[in-house]
């Protein structure tokens, strides 16, 4: 059978971002699957190597525009590691506070692009109204309905006002029976069911391999998550569960989202009324050299940041690894010999975040890239071996 | 004959069809939430769009990929004017205008199909290709369904035959055999209007509007005008047959505009409660699932019921 050429992207309707998928395609059927991306690659550890710590909070919240604040909360973890310190409890509760509630927002963002991949619209309004009332309480938390410029080394910038609270639960409370309905039209609906189900499994195994994180991981029935595994901030003071289902298909990722939206809500409520009283910032001025890494569980998996201080008032190196990173592989695995009316849900079904994804690109000037993946993994193993040479390690 | 032609089969069914089309998006987006556009918005868009370049890809085949839409459109207002013709003139309609209008309502799918095929691009390729399976699934139990009036009203192939045996025994939806065709019709009209759950030879965020993909200015225009009155004349076609027509006097003016408005409502709810299903599993409901209740009802037809 004769092999066609399909591409999604640069341009596509189906996703926000630039990015292009070569698929190759015998009938429906896709046999060979090519991600480029680098498209938007903005240069913000470069950027950030130039701004003092302060400012750079600033600048790695603008990474990503879904997980908005995952970047600032993995980025001031690094800070606080180079020279460990504890950081006070309120500001520790108003972190999990402001993740939580982020989560919950981007969950309901993905269900309703998925539901629109599916053609599904009536989903796709319905999650992004629900989702408008989150970021209505975001407002009243952090005075921004994104980007929230709530993170500092050291605390957060601003405390939660004690009369506020009662709004925001109130506000909390009174999207839970509208989720509930949309959680049952999304996991009830048979030809929902029929479109999702053993679509783009992606086996435990190869999940295991591909070292995915986060809900792609989760989805497969791999109890991954930097929540449970290594507690930061506020996690180890209170119960919750772990999501987690084993199919890996389609609809297990969603169920995932789903009902881990439910446990955020739960944890966002019980934050709220259990935050405990005290300073929210230690105010530390300088930062020692030394070297920390910082890692939380983002909406997407786990996201890593790692800070290299001289002793100067900006870090000396900056590394940003964004969860897709990781969950972008397993495409190999889960797409395919699936059709490409399914490859556009798989493709989103890791909810993906290509713009932070993208750290470099190597082109020269006419716009023509220089390496290609083959090229940077010769690259990669090069280096290392002069690295092993320098220590002297065989 | 002309007059007719002009008035009723392209200018009330266009108006109606563009009328249709507005409650339609306006109830979709009051489902979603959603405000919804003005009531004038299918004419602003067609005019906007006869008055936008049309661009010509280098890649298609120039003539093919013109006509198509044309064809698509005279085939519609053709059947249209059948139709009405059973209203306005029953005396001139015809024996066999049945078959006629069903085969010229499967052309604006086969125009669809063929301009994307002529187009070049490889995603319209998808999509018409999409198209052809659907045309294929959806024709059978379509026709079998049609089958039932046939049957009841005596074997005849005279829409009008068919609706003065509705006069006399009552509309066919009433019977058990009626009803049933009359649902397989309403899911493979769904399916020829390329609405949710049957919109993949379309389907934006998979295909990008698959053989609509390299249209542009008024040949567009001509096939969002062709789908608009596909949105009219499909229905009107259904209730001539299952559920005793539009008579444009008295009292059964009103009632016919209920008929239609009832008709509208289904498609646009099942429209909003689905997500698009694979062009596999279209084929497997139709020719199974439908196939076999309108085999059943034809039976049932045949025994009397």
């Amino acid at each position: 059978m004769g092999r066609t050429i399909v591409p999604i992207g640069p341009y596509h309707p189906l996703q926000e971002e630039p990015e292009f998928f070569k698929l190759t395609v015998e009938g429906e059927t896709v046999v060979q699957i090519e991600v480029q991306v680098g498209y938007n690659h903005r240069g913000i550890e470069k950027l950030s190597e130039m701004k003092t710590f302060d400012q750079s909070t600033f600048a790695v919240e603008r990474i990503c525009g879904i997980c908005s604040t995952s970047h600032p909360f993995a980025y001031t973890q690094a800070v606080e590691d180079i020279f460990p310190v504890e950081v006070p409890m309120r500001a520790k509760f108003i972190r999990v506070i402001i993740a939580e509630t982020e989560r919950i927002h981007s969950h309901l963002l993905w269900l309703g692009l998925a539901g629109h991949f599916l053609g599904y619209n009536t989903v796709f309004m319905w999650a992004w109204k629900l989702r408008e009332e989150i970021l209505d309480v975001m407002e009243i938390l952090s005075g921004n309905r994104n980007n929230y410029a709530m993170f500092k080394p050291g605390g957060i910038r601003r405390d939660i006002k004690p009369e506020d609270i009662p709004g925001v639960l109130k506000k909390i409370d009174s999207i839970i029976p509208t989720l509930e309905m949309l959680k049952k039209a999304v996991m009830d609906d048979p030809v929902l069911h029929a479109r999702t189900k053993n679509i783009g499994i992606l086996k435990k195994e190869d999940a295991i391999n591909f070292c995915a994180v986060g809900p792609t991981a989760r989805a497969s029935g791999v109890k991954r998550d930097v929540r449970k595994d290594s507690p930061y901030a506020a996690y180890d003071q209170f119960p919750w569960e772990m999501i987690t289902c084993e199919a890996g298909d389609v609809f297990d990722k969603l169920v995932v989202r789903v009902l881990e939206t439910f446990e955020s809500i739960k944890m966002v409520k019980y934050c709220l009324n259990k935050l405990p009283d005290g300073p929210i910032d230690l105010n530390f001025k300088d930062i020692p050299p030394g070297e920390g890494i910082g890692h939380i569980e983002a909406p997407r998996g786990e996201c890593f940041h790692y800070v290299r201080s001289d002793g100067t008032n900006r870090p000396a190196r900056h590394k940003v690894r964004a969860p897709t990173f990781m969950n972008l592989p397993t495409y190999k695995a889960t797409i395919i010999g699936q059709t490409i009316s399914d490859a556009t849900i798989i493709l989103a079904g890791i909810d993906p975040c290509y713009c932070c994804t993208e750290r470099m690109g190597v082109l020269d000037t006419k716009g023509n890239r220089i390496y290609s993946g083959a090229d940077l993994l010769l690259l990669s193993q090069q280096k290392t071996e002069n690295i092993r040479k320098q220590m002297g390690v065989k | 004959m002309i007059y007719i032609f002009v008035c009723y089969g392209f200018l009330l069914s266009a108006m109606m069809g563009l009328i249709a089309s507005w409650v339609d998006r306006k109830l979709t987006a009051r489902i979603q939430y959603r405000v919804g556009p003005p009531f004038f918005q299918p004419w602003f868009d067609l005019i906007k769009l006869s008055g936008k370049e049309l661009l010509i890809p280098t890649t298609a085949l120039r003539q093919v990929f013109l006509t198509a839409p044309v064809f698509g459109l005279a085939s519609v207002i053709l059947a249209s004017t059948i139709l009405w013709l059973n209203d306005l003139h029953a005396s001139q309609s015809f024996v066999g205008d049945l078959i006629v209008v069903v085969y010229l309502l499967m052309i604006p799918s086969i125009c669809i199909m063929i301009g994307g095929f002529a187009s070049g691009n490889p995603l319209a390729g998808l999509g018409s290709s999409r198209e052809m399976k659907l045309i294929l699934s959806y024709e059978l139990p379509f026709i079998l369904a049609v089958l039932v009036p046939v049957i009841k009203s005596g074997y005849s192939l005279r829409l009008n035959d068919i609706l003065a045996f509705q006069m006399q025994h009552g509309v066919m939806i009433t019977s058990l055999s009626g009803f049933l065709a009359f649902l397989v019709c309403v899911l493979c009209i769904q399916a020829k209007l390329g609405l949710v759950p049957f919109d993949m030879p379309e389907a934006e965020t998979e295909i990008v509007g698959g053989p609509l993909i390299e249209y542009s200015g008024i040949c567009l225009a001509i096939f969002k005008l062709m789908k608009y009155m596909l949105l009219f004349v499909l229905p009107f076609f259904v209730i001539i047959l299952f559920w005793g027509g539009w008579r444009l006097t008295g009292v059964h003016l009103w009632l016919g505009l209920l008929k239609y408005i009832i008709f509208i409502l289904l498609v646009v709810v099942i429209r909003n409660t689905n997500p698009r299903v694979r062009v596999d599993q279209a084929m497997r409901f139709f020719w199974g699932t439908l196939t076999g209740l309108s085999s059943i009802a034809v039976l049932l037809a045949w025994i009397g019921k």
